[in-house]
């Protein structure tokens, strides 16, 4: 029997009527039409269906819709702020870090929950953090560097913040 | 697509309502909490249960506390991810840590609970596929069919306890807790398995796995190595849990090891133990010890890698936790 829910996605509240067996993956894609969130395995073995649960990155293959009802989630169509591209997306665009960029969705969500509880990781941190995502194309390095860049270029913006008086001098 | 079978959700809100759903609902229900492991088993229809009773809500099953001096009990429905990192459990109990931290990956240990690792159905090459695949090979005992298929000749089945925090709880003398509307019952870990690929626990099907509790560990060390392919994702092929305590003047004051994935069931190696306890460590004897304690296993040709390299490789591990234990550094060195 179908149960009507309320998810809270991308700071929207979605209505849906679920079946208890479906999947968040499914439901993201087929019900609200997110497709950016990718449909890999299905299994728990490739990090590609990855999304954020109040913050912490969880495969959506392997959540029950009925169970994260309150919980905050964040696909990759969350990721940008006010038309604006996350960051990550920018360096993940410029640096060459997609290439069939299958798994990017996934990367840039585990990527942006590990630079928000740690804005500076080192290499050996960023590879921890991804080590749920399978990507077969790019061998990962442009992926650590575009993540480091990203890490740069967001504590830049963060000293600015900081420092509002400096940054209105001439 | 790899779909979910139907099944019905029932959402209880305490720890007696949920017992009380599995007991009306009989062994055709099962308790889910973070579902990494049951999910994937569903949709490759190893499991199909008529429901799931999920315990995300049940705050009973929450919670890390306690001190090394009492103790510590975990709550079962804690994440991996939780008890990895938890302050009390790094410094006391490094064992757990790392073997917390060494299941599958950050997403799925984001989710599944210590109680599912424990819990962790036991895993084989000729099971762990999907329907389509066992239907086409013909269907092994372990569900659908009627013969094993590592080992044709054999009744039993050899599916392998596969879960990275059952050795280490193991050598760490745990107890569990086990809740359902007939009562509770606390019992050492150790019997909560049994040498069966197809039954592995002596949980009921009514019964809930509440709580761990870890004894005092003054003075004691320990640590756990994983054998896998990758660094990340893999079961563990070999699984070496250790932990010892020195006397005074050097002596091996009381020691433990105990090995994962090489058997149905987690594996003592008692002769190994007997070997090094009240002696004088030196590197002859630890290699005697390693080799006594590789003795206990005998991989089948039923999971990752070949069985010639897991057999090589075991007292490997066994003296590379022990010196690792007697090193400087305590409990590090986790792969």
């Amino acid at each position: 029997m179908r149960e009507l829910i309320t998810l809270r996605v991308n700071g929207e509240r979605y209505e849906v009527a679920v079946l208890p067996h479906r999947t968040l993956l499914e439901v993201l894609r087929e019900d609200l039409g997110l497709i950016g969130t990718k449909h890999g395995c299905e299994l728990g073995e490739c990090g590609a269906c990855t999304v954020l649960l109040d913050g912490v990155p969880v495969l959506s293959c392997l959540t029950l819709p009925l169970e994260v009802q309150g919980a905050e989630i964040t696909t990759i169509e969350g990721l940008e702020e006010r038309g604006r591209l996350h960051p990550l997306q920018e360096a993940f665009a410029e640096l060459g870090a997609a290439q069939c960029g299958y798994c990017t969705p996934g990367m840039l969500l585990s990527a942006a929950a590990l630079l928000r509880q740690n804005p500076r990781p080192t290499r050996e941190e960023i590879k921890q953090a991804l080590a749920g995502n399978l990507c077969r194309c790019t061998g990962y390095t442009k992926i650590y560097e575009a993540i480091e860049a990203a890490a740069r270029r967001l504590s830049a913006v963060h000293e600015d913040e900081r420092q509002p008086d400096a940054a209105l001098q001439p | 697509m790899l779909r979910l079978p139907p099944f019905r959700y029932l959402a209880p809100r305490t720890l007696s309502e949920a017992t009380r759903l599995l007991a009306e609902e009989g062994p055709a229900a099962m308790p889910v909490a973070g579902g990494t492991d049951l999910l994937p088993n569903m949709k490759r229809r190893q499991f199909t249960p008529a429901a799931l009773v999920g315990l995300r809500r049940l705050h009973e099953l929450k919670g890390i506390s306690g001190s090394p001096e009492v103790g510590v009990r975990i709550g079962a429905g804690e994440t991996l991810t939780s008890v990895s990192t938890h302050p009390l459990i790094r410094t006391h109990y490094p064992a757990l840590a790392l073997a917390a931290a060494a299941v599958s990956t950050p997403q799925l240990r984001n989710a599944g609970t210590i109680g599912g690792n424990i819990l962790l159905d036991t895993r084989c090459n000729y099971y762990n596929q999907t329907e389509f695949w066992r239907h086409s090979i013909g269907y092994c005992m372990k569900r659908d069919g009627s013969i094993c298929l590592v080992a044709p000749g054999s009744p039993r089945c050899w599916a392998i306890s596969s879960a990275d925090t059952v050795p280490v709880l193991v050598v760490l003398q745990a107890r569990v807790r086990l809740v359902s509307v007939r009562g509770e019952r606390e019992i050492p870990i150790q019997e909560l398995f049994r040498d069966d690929g197809m039954r592995p626990y002596t949980r009921e099907t009514d019964e809930i796995l509440s709580e761990i509790w870890l004894p005092p560990a003054p003075g004691w060390r320990s640590t756990y190595l994983k054998l896998r392919r990758r660094g990340s994702f893999d079961f563990p092929i070999l699984g070496v849990a250790a932990a010892l305590r020195r006397e005074q003047d050097g002596r091996i004051g009381d020691v433990r090891i105990a090995l994962g994935a090489v058997a149905s069931h987690p594996v003592e190696a008692e002769e190994a133990m007997a070997h090094l306890r009240g002696q004088q460590p030196t590197p002859a004897l630890l290699q005697e010890v390693a080799a006594l304690a590789a003795k206990r296993a005998r991989p089948l040709d039923n999971a990752d890698l070949t069985i010639t390299y897991r057999k090589q490789l075991t007292p490997v591990y066994v003296r590379r936790a022990l010196d690792l234990l007697l090193g400087a550094e305590q409990g590090s060195g986790a792969k």
